[in-house]
């Protein structure tokens, strides 16, 4: 049970590497299209098509959900999904549909203007609301996972109310 | 390398430094009588006492695991003199610029000198060193306007501990002086922080109360968070996601080891000890309801769930006599402060100000709270624990996560920096005044200060 936790902390790890670097990329432009997004698998697969992106890797789910198709956003202290929310988490939904093997982590963030344990309770909120959406419209609970990283991991660096409406988020990274 | 291994390195490299916790030696007799009860006063801090601080006399220099006595005798004076200083009751002379004593003059002083300069309270004492290597330091609290000796004490101790015996002697004078317990000898827990603001190197830290002796335990490969030294300063409790998920960790400091507090695989955070550290508090996400629980702190005990509300019930502290926690609850809407008995019974929010009161702290004295104020800005406050006579005593723009120095005159928190999100911590005293910044050698925050060392 360690080694697999060990073994999943590693891959998430990466993801949430990949995930922030990408997260980025999408605050200042749209994201980048799949030629030259080489992270060293199937380099030489004959399916590649016009990138180097694999079906079903987590490279795949970003393309495939579109611009920050990978997260929904929350009022300040709120953790309910509304409408516009909810198509997101469709679209996830589809793409864990298309890919059974896969399974997620849904991060739940909140913005720095909190106190440090309510937020890590808040962002575990927003995870799990959106985690409990997922699995409402068919997603197996077994195959998502939930984390909250309070307002330790910011994704916008402003202390202004732009880059917090951006920060408080739940994250979906999947896990092959 | 495992981040036990190299806990276990630095196990060897404390056990060094530190030594066991064991409590100091006092050897001479005190020749004053006990001060009265201390009683809730406010300083009246526009009058300052004047105290010089003497290097303290080496009869019979002799070098020590932590250098020549000759040199100690300054040091430590240099410690008296920085705590009494940083107090904000006092105002310090020396040891730079004061004549060297004699060690005659210690038990006799010369008064008329110490009159003409003006000063109105001396510190002088000896440092010896014993056949065993071991330090005997002796210091003296002198009445300089009436002429006569109002304390004394002395401490046996390990060369490398010579600082522990100028705090001791900092807290008798700062004690015998204002009537408030002592709080110098005592350590902080924290978290170093270092690096930009989306990927932050988070370390688990301690250090003294005047931040020396300064040791990182963990080594920022996994985030950890809001610390809590164990009451006897074996352990400390604290937040990592060394293995991808929040957990909290009892971490022995003696042996470099940590356990976790409970094998449930729910996000735990926000832990703390009770004041005999025989039982643990922390709050539980369960399908993403956070609550508040208690276990054994041995480990060996059933969780027990002390609140059930729907809203996020967090954090807590005991208060002093161990019978009743405050902690916080959003239950009612907003983020607001509650207080119940220790086995979870009689719930009462008692916060009812304007803004939301978060991360409640029980002073070691028993009779306030102190808080995170939010609105807008975030500051510092204490009420009593019916909620009445709230003050604020910080004004910046998020000041946060209050900690009370073992004497319950002076809270701990930490400031972070619009933009940067830069943090650093800071103290202030009960009056709102002298609000100072503790150095640290990165940044720091979640500062969690331990009681008094035996």
């Amino acid at each position: 049970m360690r080694t697999n936790t060990i073994k999943m902390a590693a891959i998430l790890m990466v993801s949430t590497a990949l995930v922030a670097g990408c997260g980025k990329k999408k605050v200042e432009a749209l994201p980048p299209a799949a030629e030259g997004t080489d992270y060293g698998q199937n380099a030489a697969d004959p399916n590649a098509g016009t990138g180097q992106i694999v079906p079903g890797s987590q490279e795949d789910f970003l393309q495939q959900v579109g611009a920050f198709g990978d997260r929904i956003l929350f009022e300040t202290d709120r953790f309910n999904v509304d409408a516009e929310d909810q198509a997101v988490l469709q679209r996830q939904a589809q793409w864990l549909a298309q890919y059974p093997n896969t399974r997620a982590i849904v991060e739940g963030h909140a913005d720095e203007r909190g106190t440090r344990d309510y937020n890590l309770a808040l962002g575990e909120r927003r995870a799990n609301s959106a985690k409990n959406y997922l699995t409402s419209i068919g997603v197996d609970a077994s195959r998502i996972q939930t984390v909250s990283y309070g307002k330790e991991r910011p994704s916008a660096l402003g202390s202004d109310e732009q880059s917090w409406a951006q920060n408080r988020r739940a994250v979906t990274v999947t896990v092959r | 390398m495992s981040l036990f291994a190299r806990n276990r390195k630095l196990a060897f490299f404390l056990l060094f430094i530190l030594g066991t916790q064991t409590a100091i030696a006092q050897t001479t007799p005190p020749a004053a009588p006990a001060s009265d009860e201390p009683e809730l006063v406010e300083f009246d801090t526009s009058k300052t006492r004047s105290i010089a601080v003497p290097a303290l006399v080496a009869p019979a220099p002799a070098d020590t695991a932590a250098g020549n006595s000759v040199a100690l005798g300054r040091q430590i004076a240099e410690v008296i003199s920085s705590d009494l200083r940083a107090s904000g009751v006092f105002e310090t002379q020396g040891p730079n610029g004061l004549r060297a004593i004699t060690l005659p003059e210690v038990a006799t002083p010369q008064f008329d000198y110490w009159k003409s300069r003006p000063v109105e309270q001396l510190v002088q004492g000896f440092v010896r060193v014993g056949g065993d290597g071991n330090l005997t330091v002796g210091c003296y609290l002198y009445d300089v306007g009436f002429g006569n000796e109002t304390t004394r004490l002395g401490f046996n101790v390990p060369p490398r501990e010579w600082r522990r015996a100028a705090h001791k002697c900092a807290d008798a004078i700062y004690s015998r002086l204002t009537g408030e317990l002592p709080f110098f000898d005592s350590r902080i827990a924290y978290i170093a922080e270092s690096g930009p603001k989306n990927k932050r190197t988070k370390r688990l830290a301690i250090m003294d109360s005047d931040g020396a002796n300064h040791r990182f335990i963990t080594n920022g490969q996994s985030t950890a968070l809001t610390p809590r030294f164990s009451p006897n300063y074996k352990s400390i409790l604290y937040l990592s996601y060394v293995d991808g998920n929040p957990r909290i960790y009892v971490y022995d400091i003696d042996a470099g080891r940590q356990r976790l507090i409970t094998q449930s695989t729910s996000p735990t955070f926000a832990p703390r000890w009770s004041p005999d550290g025989q039982t643990i508090l922390y709050s539980m996400a369960v399908s993403g309801n956070t609550d508040v629980y208690k276990i054994a702190a041995s480990g060996n005990g059933t969780p027990v769930k002390l609140t059930s509300s729907p809203g996020i019930d967090v954090g807590g502290s005991f208060s002093p006599d161990g019978r009743q926690i405050v902690f916080e609850s959003d239950r009612s809407g907003s983020q607001q402060v509650y207080v119940m008995n220790a086995d979870g019974s009689n719930q009462r929010r008692i916060s009812f100000g304007s803004g939301r009161y978060a991360t409640p702290e029980w002073s070691p004295r028993a009779d306030l709270i102190a808080f995170t104020r939010i609105a807008g800005d975030f500051r510092v406050g204490t009420m009593r624990p019916d909620g009445s006579g709230e003050r604020l005593l910080t004004d910046s723009w998020q000041d946060e996560g209050p900690t009370w120095a073992p004497n319950g005159r002076v809270i701990q928190f930490f400031r972070t920096a619009k933009g940067s999100g830069k943090t650093s911590i800071w103290q202030v005293d009960l009056t709102g005044s002298n609000e100072r910044q503790l150095p640290t050698p990165i940044d720091g925050s979640d500062p969690a200060w331990g009681p008094v060392l035996p």
